[in-house]
This record gives structure tokens, C-alpha cells and sequence, in this order.
């Protein structure tokens, strides 16, 4: 394991260095009473804090795995073909092998042995998890709550089919769903979706956008009254529903989803699909963050999606998939009963003790910074690998996670893939250029270490390389870099960076591990 | 009277077999085929045969 170990994650071994606490100062109103954030309802977060997509704190110490064994689809969408494939490309609907229910049920117990952060399998495709009559997903599901019913299910779908299925969710107690949700307007859908195969019929146009929408809505007013709960996903696309995803945002709330995560269109027409052959652009990242600041109001946005193949293994960010082939599961030796059960126990009661911790320090960083309130917020790109630490070196970045910054905290708003800058130890001036295209509206990047040559690339690029929070918790050093630089700006020793924009890579390059 | 599947276009993606109403659609050596003589082209059953309907990559065929 090199990516990402158990001790890196636990602060022991390499990364032993335990962070000071940011800061000594603390206010009644708000330390020690923080047992989840406040924008959710306790029962909610009971339900997502070990979840890595739903909770953007479980993200740091949490694992999903997607089992690819739901191929067919009912509906056609304009920025999907499921004919292409390719082993080092992440993108939703990729994947490099099916597998059947039974062969997913053992991938589950491999991966289960082996990483104990494993928290969530989920099935996401390549097709709809409920088309063809569900029959994969559901054999799936009901093998898996009886053989590791400690891990939680979940399931995405369009929603054509939803409403058939709703009761059978509920009896195979998933309790997470995501709906994805691009219209709430068939005039628009029919930008989105050619056709759709609803009812032993092909529907095309106006009326095929009519139905899905409907059907939608239904399903996901049935996931609320049984108690289960929504995310929605939305793919922007820039001209066609861009500015519509603020009325599908209002739509959804009022249908009580919880989570919506807005994505951007990935489109190449490498991909062969019809919006890459098209030229459809997809968002900037300044585009895609100005609308889900629009979006933020009482609703979580969920903003630390990674696109993932739908063969995904392990933390949000990494892809371990190629260690779990069904060629090499089927040669594992795996424990059918729950396969390393009493290691997640461990892991989980270790991040419940640090994340309680967490949330008093960072109270009390927030408590430091609140004299510094009416100043404009910053942006801070991080290196890190898990555990909510800035530990990863600059040159081994695979992603950027992307804080703003301000006297009312620190708060991720993102992550930028880049390119492996440093293989093997020299670094390449490509590779740098596309790591500064992408975190180019950041004021400071903050890392484990970082070489001399990159940080005066950057440096020219006005963005500043810290090492000096090296394996320090990333708000709290966030906060206390804000404080400075605040001063820096009013001593006149920095200038304030304006106007800065970033790229988003097309492909949402995940990493494969060999 | 049946239809056929273009093995060349075919994802493999078993939506049609599905949804045939004579189980005529079954997999066969990495790809889906249709046993013609099961075939009806849906006829009695819906109206337009439902392999074509469903597949994503419009490779089912009248034979
Ligand atoms: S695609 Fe997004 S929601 Fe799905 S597993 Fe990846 S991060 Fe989570
Ligand atoms: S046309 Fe109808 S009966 Fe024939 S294979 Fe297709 S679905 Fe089955
Ligand atoms: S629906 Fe089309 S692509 Fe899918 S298996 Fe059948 S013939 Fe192949």
C-alpha cells in the first residue's frame, strides 16, 4: 500500500508528528458542542457521517467501491456511450469489467478484508442499476446485507424505474439513493436525452423528457416518504442547463433531497459521445463553483465528487480497482463471514475519537481568526492523502483539494486532478504548467514538502508553496494561514490576487494503481 | 419472422435479453444472440420489438 496506508490515515508510523493544537483560545458558544455540522438534522448525519460521498468530512476517512453488474440502461443521455472504454480514464460509466452478482458479492469480501476504511459499496452502473429489471443489483444487495451487514448500500439510478422499485429498496434496508437529475423542464431534457425506453416503448423528443421527468419526481417524493434518503446528481452543461440547475435545485429541495451535487460535463471527443462530437464545452471551474454558490442555501452542496469509474475501489481520489480483478479475487482466499469485520470496528472507533477531538480544534482555530471578519475569502489548494492532513508531497499530488477561506472558517469547496508532476523524482515543466492551470485561483498551495525548482514556478505564478504546516490538520492550518496572510495584506507585503480562473481537466483523470 | 443482433455493434450490455417476451435473447460466447426460431419480432406481444427498442446501440435488426 503506498497511496494511502492505514497509518497515514491513524497519524502513526511515518506521519507520527501530532499536530499542535492550532489554538488555545476557546468560546463558549462554540467548542465541544459540535457533534456533526450544523447544517444537518442528527438522524440525517447519523446516516452519512461514514459515508464518503454523502458527508465531506467522512470523505478524509472513509472508502466506497462501485461493483459494476448493472451493464443495461433504459435511457440514452447525450454525454454517455457505453461503447468506449479505457483503463486510464475515470469517468462515470467506465469500467473495465462486468461482473456478475456472484462475482461482485466476492470483490465485496476482498475488498472488505483488505481495507478496513471500506464503508459503502455502491452500484452505479455502467448502465442503470435498475434497468432490466434490477435483477443484478438486487441479487447483489440482498447477499451482501446478510454476508457484511455493516457496510452500507447505496445505488444510483436515472429514476425511470424508480418508483417500481422503491418498496424493494426499502426491504433491502438502502438507505442512500442518487437520482440524477439534469431538467426539471422537458424542453430542456430534450437537449439532454434522445430517447428513452419506458412502458415497451421507445420514446423520443418532448415526450420522452416528459415521462423521465415525471417519473423522477415520483420516485424520488416515494424515496422521501419511506424514510430513504436522495442525493441528486446534475451534470452542467453549459448553454443547455446551466443556469436551468438552479430551478432543478428548487425542485429537488422541495421533494426533500438532501444532497445535491452538481457536476461538471466531462466531454472529449475522443469519448464518442454525442455532446463531445457535438463540441459541447463543459464548465470552468470558476462556472462550476459560481453556480453551486447560487445553489448553497439551506441544502448541502456536495462538492468533493470525483466522477468515478463505476469499477471504483477504495478512498475518494484513488482507484484500486486493478488490485481487484475478478481474475484475481476469484484466486483470493476470502473469509465469507463478513471478511475482516473486527478491523473496520477498530478503524471506525478510532475515527469517531479523532474526529470528536477535530471538531473542538477547529472551533477554537475559528475562535483565533474571528477578529479578522469582513475580509474577503481566499482560495488554498492542499496536498493531501486522507485523515483531514495536509501529507502528501507536492510532487506526489495527484489532486488538489480546493479551501476557502475565510474568519467564518475554512471549507472545502473542491478538488483539481493534475498530472503526476514528479515520476520518480525529477520533475517535468509539463506537468507543472497543468498543475498551475489548475489551482491557478489559489493564493497559497499547502504541502507536505515541496521541491525549489516548483516553488518559484509557482511563486512567479502568485501562488504561494507552505511546507510549514507539513502533516498538520488542514482547516486549522488553513485558518491560521489566512491570519497571516491577512496581515501580510494589510502591511502591504502580499497583494490581493484578483481575477484568476482555473481549468478543469477533461477526463477526471483518476490515478490507477498498477 | 425474427430478428437478429449485430455482434459487431453489440455492448454486450444484455438489456434486450431482458426484455424479449420469448426469451429468445441469451448469451453466447462473449456476446448476446438471438435464437430465431423463438423470435416473434414481438408480434402479439407489443408493438415494435423490444430488443430494437431498448438497445442503447441500435444493433438489433430484422434478420
Ligand atoms: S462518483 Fe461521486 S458520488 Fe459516486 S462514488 Fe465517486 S465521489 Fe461518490
Ligand atoms: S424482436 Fe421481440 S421476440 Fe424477437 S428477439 Fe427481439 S424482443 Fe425477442
Ligand atoms: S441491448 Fe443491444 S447492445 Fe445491449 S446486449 Fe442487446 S444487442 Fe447488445
Amino acid at each position: 500500500m503506498n497511496v494511502i496506508s492505514l497509518d497515514s490515515i491513524l497519524g502513526v508510523g511515518e506521519l507520527k508528528s501530532q499536530p499542535a493544537p492550532a489554538a488555545s483560545g476557546c468560546t463558549t458558544s462554540s467548542c465541544g458542542s459540535s457533534d456533526g455540522p450544523s447544517d444537518m438534522a442528527p438522524e440525517v448525519w447519523e446516516k452519512v457521517k461514514n459515508h464518503p460521498c454523502y458527508s465531506e468530512e467522512a470523505h478524509h476517512y472513509y472508502a466506497r467501491m462501485h461493483v459494476a453488474v448493472a451493464p443495461a440502461c433504459n435511457i440514452q443521455c447525450n454525454y454517455c456511450n457505453r461503447k468506449y472504454d479505457c483503463a486510464n480514464e475515470s469517468r462515470p460509466g467506465v469500467v473495465s469489467e462486468k461482473l456478475t452478482a456472484e462475482q461482485a458479492v466476492r470483490k465485496v469480501l476482498a475488498v472488505a478484508a483488505e481495507i478496513p476504511q471500506l464503508s459503502v459499496v455502491g452500484i452505479a452502473g455502467p448502465g442503470d442499476s435498475l434497468a432490466a429489471g434490477a435483477k443484478q443489483t438486487i441479487e447483489t444487495f440482498e447477499q451482501l446485507s446478510r454476508l457484511a451487514p455493516d457496510i452500507k448500500l447505496c445505488l444510483s439510478t436515472n429514476g425511470l424505474a424508480l418508483p417500481d422499485y422503491v418498496d424493494r429498496i426499502k426491504d433491502l434496508n438502502i438507505d442512500h439513493v442518487t437520482i440524477t437529475i439534469n431538467m426539471v423542464d422537458p424542453e430542456v431534457g430534450q437537449h439532454i436525452y434522445p430517447w428513452i425506453f419506458y412502458d415497451h416503448k421507445r420514446w423520443t423528443g418532448f415526450e420522452a423528457s416528459k415521462i423521465l421527468h415525471e417519473r423522477q419526481m415520483l420516485g424520488l417524493e416515494m424515496l422521501r416518504d419511506a424514510g430513504i434518503l436522495a442525493k441528486i446528481n446534475s451534470v452542467m452543461i453549459p448553454g443547455i442547463n446551466d443556469e436551468h440547475l438552479m430551478d432543478v435545485n428548487r425542485e429537488v429541495k422541495a421533494r426533500g433531497a438532501f444532497l445535491h451535487n452538481i457536476m461538471p460535463l466531462i466531454s472529449d471527443a475522443a469519448h464518442g459521445t454525442h455532446f463531445g462530437l457535438t463540441g459541447q464545452r463543459g464548465p470552468t471551474a470558476q462556472e462550476l463553483k459560481a453556480l453551486q454558490d447560487k445553489c448553497e442555501g439551506d441544502m448541502k452542496l456536495m462538492r468533493h465528487c470525483r466522477q468515478c469509474r463505476a469499477d471504483a475501489v477504495g478512498l475518494l481520489g484513488e482507484d484500486r480497482g486493478e488490485e481487484f480483478t475478478a481474475e484475481k479475487v476469484m484466486q483470493m482466499d476470502i473469509d465469507i463471514d463478513g471478511g475482516g469485520f473486527t478491523k473496520r470496528e477498530t478503524y471506525r472507533e478510532h475515527v469517531e475519537a479523532e474526529r470528536a477531538q477535530r471538531h473542538q480544534s477547529k472551533a477554537a482555530a475559528i475562535a483565533e481568526v474571528a477578529h479578522i471578519a469582513g475580509e474577503k475569502p481566499i482560495l488554498i489548494a492542499v496536498a493531501t492523502k486522507g485523515g483531514e492532513r495536509i501529507n502528501e508531497h507536492f510532487g506526489h499530488a495527484k489532486e488538489f483539494q480546493i479551501y476557502e477561506v475565510d474568519s467564518r472558517g475554512a471549507k472545502f469547496v473542491g478538488h483539481r486532478r493534475v498530472d503526476l508532476y514528479c515520476e520518480g523524482g525529477s520533475g517535468d515543466e509539463d506537468g507543472l504548467e497543468t498543475i498551475i492551470q489548475a489551482i491557478n485561483d489559489c493564493v497559497a498551495v499547502l504541502v507536505a514538502k515541496i521541491g525549489g525548482c516548483p516553488s518559484k514556478s509557482l511563486e512567479a505564478a502568485g501562488i504561494e508553496p507552505v511546507d510549514r504546516f507539513a502533516f498538520e490538520y488542514i482547516e486549522e492550518s488553513a485558518l491560521a494561514y489566512y491570519a497571516a496572510y491577512t496581515e501580510r495584506l494589510g502591511t502591504g507585503a502580499v497583494r490581493e490576487k484578483i481575477g484568476a480562473d482555473a481549468v478543469i481537466r477533461q477526463g477526471a483523470y483518476t490515478a490507477r494503481r498498477a | 419472422m425474427a430478428y437478429k443482433i449485430k455482434a459487431s455493434d453489440c455492448t454486450v450490455c444484455g438489456a434486450c435479453e431482458a426484455e424479449c417476451p420469448n426469451e429468445a435473447i441469451s448469451f453466447k460466447k462473449g456476446t448476446y444472440v438471438i435464437d430465431a426460431s423463438k423470435c416473434t419480432e414481438c408480434q402479439g406481444s407489443f408493438d415494435a420489438p423490444q430488443c430494437a427498442a431498448v438497445c442503447p446501440a441500435d444493433c438489433c435488426v430484422p434478420a
